[in-house]
């Protein structure tokens, strides 16, 4: 049985770590900020210029000026900075922050991830998601396992144009969790949905991976 | 003290535009948007524009407005995803359009404002934003240059202004707006409250007097929500 968003999201926090800084990506990664470990300390940072979220607002909190990255109406909490973008990414592109978790629409089985662009149909941009994964030391993925055709997602090559070549240090997807411990190795398989078969999941995937 | 107020934001757009300028704006979203001389700029019916900001507005606010009216030929942007008309007018090749990642645009905007002609960056190393720029490997890792951006003229929102040009921003409205306002010889505020000089304790002023010419008065504060998204009182 897949695990369904809450679930992709819940176990990224696992990954989390006391004293933290973390990015949050816009989609099933903003989850991760309402499913912290209880007792531990992130500071959850917005490219747009904040470090320091704190919850959604109340209605009556709502303030124009206060959004977060994904242009949603947020709060500040007691040690909020606010910073201008040039300062904002320098922390990213200077390695200061500990984790970024962001979407996917292809990581490849190198650590190569695409996420930005589908020529001739989607044309959004990248916004700070270069900055992110080639800036952050740990970069945690979260994605479907599989497209809505069917089609992996998780490639031997990156079909789409890349957002960042070998940046992927975890996945997590609604069938399985990948890790590897440098850059240099294939993923390894540490976990599986519900009566998730390793069959199943490689018939899944176009990526090598161990396990 | 040099007066650097003008009463409308026409006034203070007057004899600085010209067709196939480059204007620089500041801006997130829809936060900390110069909304105000936006539209004094449509009005103006200044065409040819190359924009330099993080976002495109949306359909029917911020610079959407612009590219209702066919007056941006080109743009730097990181993400345009909230404007439906921008997607189709460069789907189409109507609009030249030059994605660069947010961080870069940033470092390329402070660069600009800061006589640094190009820097290096990891930031899209082998990908397409790389593609013909000259790359350089440092202690092992690849390196893209990216040259600096200035503009003719740029355009910011602050909260307050002081008497001097001192601005403050105000919490996420600030972004953009401190770099964007130092990458040309010539950048109007516009602010939501002119101040007496010395109202911004000088510890705390966001952007120094020098880098602002002119200021207007933000008669225009919309601020519109682009996701309004609240929790119920725990």
């Amino acid at each position: 049985m897949p695990w369904n968003r809450q679930q992709i999201a819940a176990r990224a926090a696992q990954e989390l770590q006391d004293g933290w800084y973390v990015n949050l990506g816009i989609g099933i990664p903003t989850l991760v900020a309402n499913l912290l470990p209880e007792g531990i300390d992130i500071t959850l940072q917005s490219e747009n210029g904040m470090l320091g979220l704190g919850p959604y607002p109340t209605p009556d909190q709502v303030d124009p000026d206060l959004i977060n990255a994904g242009k949603e109406t947020i709060t500040e909490l007691p040690g909020t900075s606010y910073v201008s973008s040039a300062e904002s990414f320098a922390m990213v592109r200077g390695g200061h922050m500990d984790a970024t978790i962001l979407g996917s629409l292809e990581v490849a089985e190198n650590g190569d991830m695409a996420n930005w662009i589908i020529p001739g149909k989607m044309v959004k941009g990248m916004g700070g998601a270069m900055d992110l994964v080639s800036g952050t030391p740990r970069v945690i993925v979260l994605m479907d396992h599989c497209a809505r055709d069917g089609s992996p997602k998780f490639r031997k090559h990156c079909t789409l144009p890349l957002t960042g070549l070998n940046v992927v240090d975890m996945l997590v997807t609604d069938l399985a969790v990948f890790k590897r411990n440098n850059r240099q190795g294939l993923f390894h398989l540490v976990e599986k949905a519900p009566d998730v078969s390793l069959d199943y999941l490689q018939q899944k995937s176009e990526a090598q991976f161990t396990w | 003290m040099a007066n650097k107020k003008y009463d409308t934001a026409q006034a203070a757009l007057d004899g600085l535009l010209f067709d196939g300028m480059t204007i620089a704006v500041g801006g997130f979203g829809l936060c900390g948007l110069p909304e105000t001389l936006i539209i004094a700029l449509r009005d103006s019916g200044v065409r040819d524009l190359t924009v330099i900001s993080n976002n495109a507005g949306v359909d029917d606010w911020g610079l959407g407005l612009l590219l209702q009216t066919r007056q941006i030929s080109r743009m730097v942007s990181s993400y345009v995803g909230e404007n439906k008309e921008f997607e189709r007018q460069h789907l189409s090749g109507e609009i030249n359009l030059e994605f660069c990642p947010q961080g870069t645009l940033a470092e390329r905007i402070r660069a600009g404002g800061a006589g640094i002609p190009a820097f290096y960056t990891r930031t899209g190393a082998g990908t397409v934003v790389g593609e013909g720029k000259e790359e350089r490997i440092f202690d092992g890792e690849r390196y893209i240059m990216e040259t600096a951006l200035k503009a003719d003229l740029a355009l910011v929102k602050a909260w307050r202004g002081d008497d001097k040009g001192n601005l403050l921003y105000r919490k996420t409205a600030r972004n953009f707006n401190p770099v964007v306002a130092t990458c040309s010889r010539m950048t109007i505020a516009e602010v939501e409250e002119f101040v007496p000089a010395g109202a911004i304790p000088a510890d705390a002023v966001h952007t120094p007097s020098v880098y602002i010419r002119r200021m207007t008065l933000a008669r225009i504060n919309e601020k519109r929500v682009e996701k309004l998204v609240t929790r119920t009182e725990d």
